[in-house]
């Protein structure tokens, strides 16, 4: 009995520590403009972006980017991971291979994605596919340069243990080097999610009819600041939700691995 | 070069323990009885049939457990079964088995993380044991532990290899385990390591912790090796020593 009040206690403890920030950060948002330090017709009160987003989604305009723009990052980022999940394995398993591509990796690697989205619109127009190939050039390298690192880097003594047991080149790679791998493929995906998320917006910005970073802009082309707001809070939300569901699923996917608490 | 002309020979059922100061090669022997690494020359025969790479009449048990960390213990007992298409019933009793020898059963379900050192090194035992090996290769199993884990699990040892009768080599850098344990004590040399002598060890079994620590007999066995392995450690310190002087006259000489 004691004990459940004392965790109801610690609970609520952990929800107001958690939450005061946010709490004053959003208080702070509808005094300041309010009382006239910052000007409101730049940052609205929190109250009025508030309204603005109940309009807009009432109306139902708001549902309708938020799911283009989740579908051109899910595509972008899911082929992504098909593609730098099993390039990333071949390319840390078999090292010749990765001496052969890794050249070319590097080079594109280290090319602005951006700065490749104008050939991207030259190529496949301004539609669908360039936004999802942007997305797609962007979220790889994380994923791929995480996969190989988790695949090189398998403890050596674990590889020497599952010899001695006589296992097969394929017994070893599906049951060491790939559950060993699994924590840093995870976090690649996870980094690669975000990045994809930030490219998102830019390519939306940059060459869309429709999307989150498509009504950011637009509603600051007409001076539609509230909208323009309630549009960045969306994105924020969804920015979180996505991150801690990745979190959560790599917990999941780790379950064996010892939790640090620093 | 790590391992010239060594020579060793090791009976069925044997315990047969290897000093030797660090760095002489204790642990490439064993990798290489294990099967895997191969030597530059020489061969290794059991039962008169020469080696060729690892196999599972061969257990090796490491100083740092090499215990797969996102299998529970008994997962990680069934891994060489698993290895080898024994199917998943049998080879879960099989684990259960061989947690149950070592004292485990409770913690068939912790990870590697949940377990303490000796704990980690005992499902290492027993996965090693699980698939029923005729020789069991030991590189320093117990360095990695403090002092009390330590002496239990020697006293474990000896009554697990008194059960199953598993030919044991086990390679430590301590001589009063290699005495309190072996029936015979293979002393190596500095590098390159050469097997210097072997001391037999009559003392009587089973062998208690104290009773058999304290015993006259075992200070005797114990003061032989000792005097063998020291001059073989004053040997590799001289190497480390010289190496050390030409590096301070290298510093000097910059310095100047």
């Amino acid at each position: 009995m004691d004990k459940n009040i004392f965790r109801g206690i610690s609970y609520l403890r952990d929800g107001v520590q958690g939450s005061l920030i946010i709490v004053i950060f959003l208080a702070l948002w509808e005094l300041l403009p309010t009382v006239g330090i910052i000007d409101r017709v730049f940052l609205p009160p929190v109250s009025e972006v508030a309204m603005a987003l109940v309009k807009m989604i009432s109306s139902g305009s708001l549902i309708d980017h938020i799911l283009i723009s989740l579908q051109r990052a899910f595509l972008g980022f899911a082929l992504a991971v098909l593609v730098a999940v099993p390039l990333g394995i071949l390319m840390g398993w078999y090292k010749l291979f990765e001496r052969f591509v890794d050249p070319l990796i590097q080079a594109f690697r280290n090319t602005s994605t951006l700065a490749l989205y104008p050939v991207f619109i030259l190529f496949l127009g301004i539609g669908e596919a360039s936004k999802i190939a942007i997305l797609f050039k962007a979220a790889l390298w994380p994923i791929l340069i995480n996969t190989i690192s988790g695949v090189k880097t398998v403890d050596p003594l674990l590889i020497k243990s599952a010899r001695s047991m006589a296992v097969s080149n394929v017994f070893l790679f599906r049951k060491v080097v790939l559950p060993s791998s699994i924590p840093s493929i995870a976090s690649g995906i996870r980094i690669g999610a975000s990045i994809a998320l930030v490219v998102l917006v830019a390519a939306e910005m940059i060459g869309a009819k429709s999307g989150l970073g498509f009504l950011i802009i637009n509603s600051q082309y007409n001076f539609m600041i509230p909208e323009m707001y309630a549009a960045i809070v969306i994105l924020v939300l969804l920015g979180l939700i996505i991150n801690y569901a990745l979190v959560w699923l790599e917990k999941k996917a780790t379950g064996w691995k010892e939790e640090i608490n620093i | 070069m790590a391992l010239n002309n060594v020579n060793l020979e090791i009976r069925k059922g044997e315990f047969m323990a290897l000093v030797g100061p660090s760095g002489c090669g204790k642990s490439i022997l064993i990798d290489i009885v294990g099967g895997i690494t191969q030597p530059n020359g020489g061969k290794i025969y059991i039962d008169g049939k020469p080696i060729n790479g690892p196999a599972l009449d061969r257990g090796i048990v490491f100083q740092g457990y090499a215990l797969f960390p996102w299998r529970t213990a008994l997962e990680n007992v069934e891994f060489g079964l698993e290895a080898n298409g024994i199917p998943k019933s049998e080879r879960s009793a099989v684990a259960k088995k061989y947690l149950s020898l070592v004292g485990l059963s409770a913690f068939e379900g912790r990870y590697p993380y949940e377990l303490s050192g000796g704990m980690k090194q005992r499902v290492a035992i027993a996965r090693a044991l699980a698939y029923d090996p005729d020789i069991l290769l030991m590189d320093e199993p117990f360095g990695a532990l403090d002092a009390q884990t330590r002496e239990i699990l020697q006293v474990e040892l000896l009554k697990i290899w008194e059960e199953t009768h598993k030919t044991i080599l086990f390679v430590t850098h301590s001589i009063d385990e290699a005495v309190f344990l072996a029936d015979r004590v293979a002393v190596m040399t500095a590098r390159p390591g050469v097997i210097k002598s072997i001391v037999n060890v009559y003392l009587p079994r089973p062998r208690l912790d104290e009773e058999t620590k304290s015993s006259p007999e075992f200070a005797k066995v114990r003061y032989d090796i000792w005097r063998l392995v020291k001059d073989e450690v004053a040997k590799s310190q001289q190497e480390v020593s010289y190496e050390m002087s030409v590096q301070s006259d290298l510093a000097e000489k910059v310095g100047a």
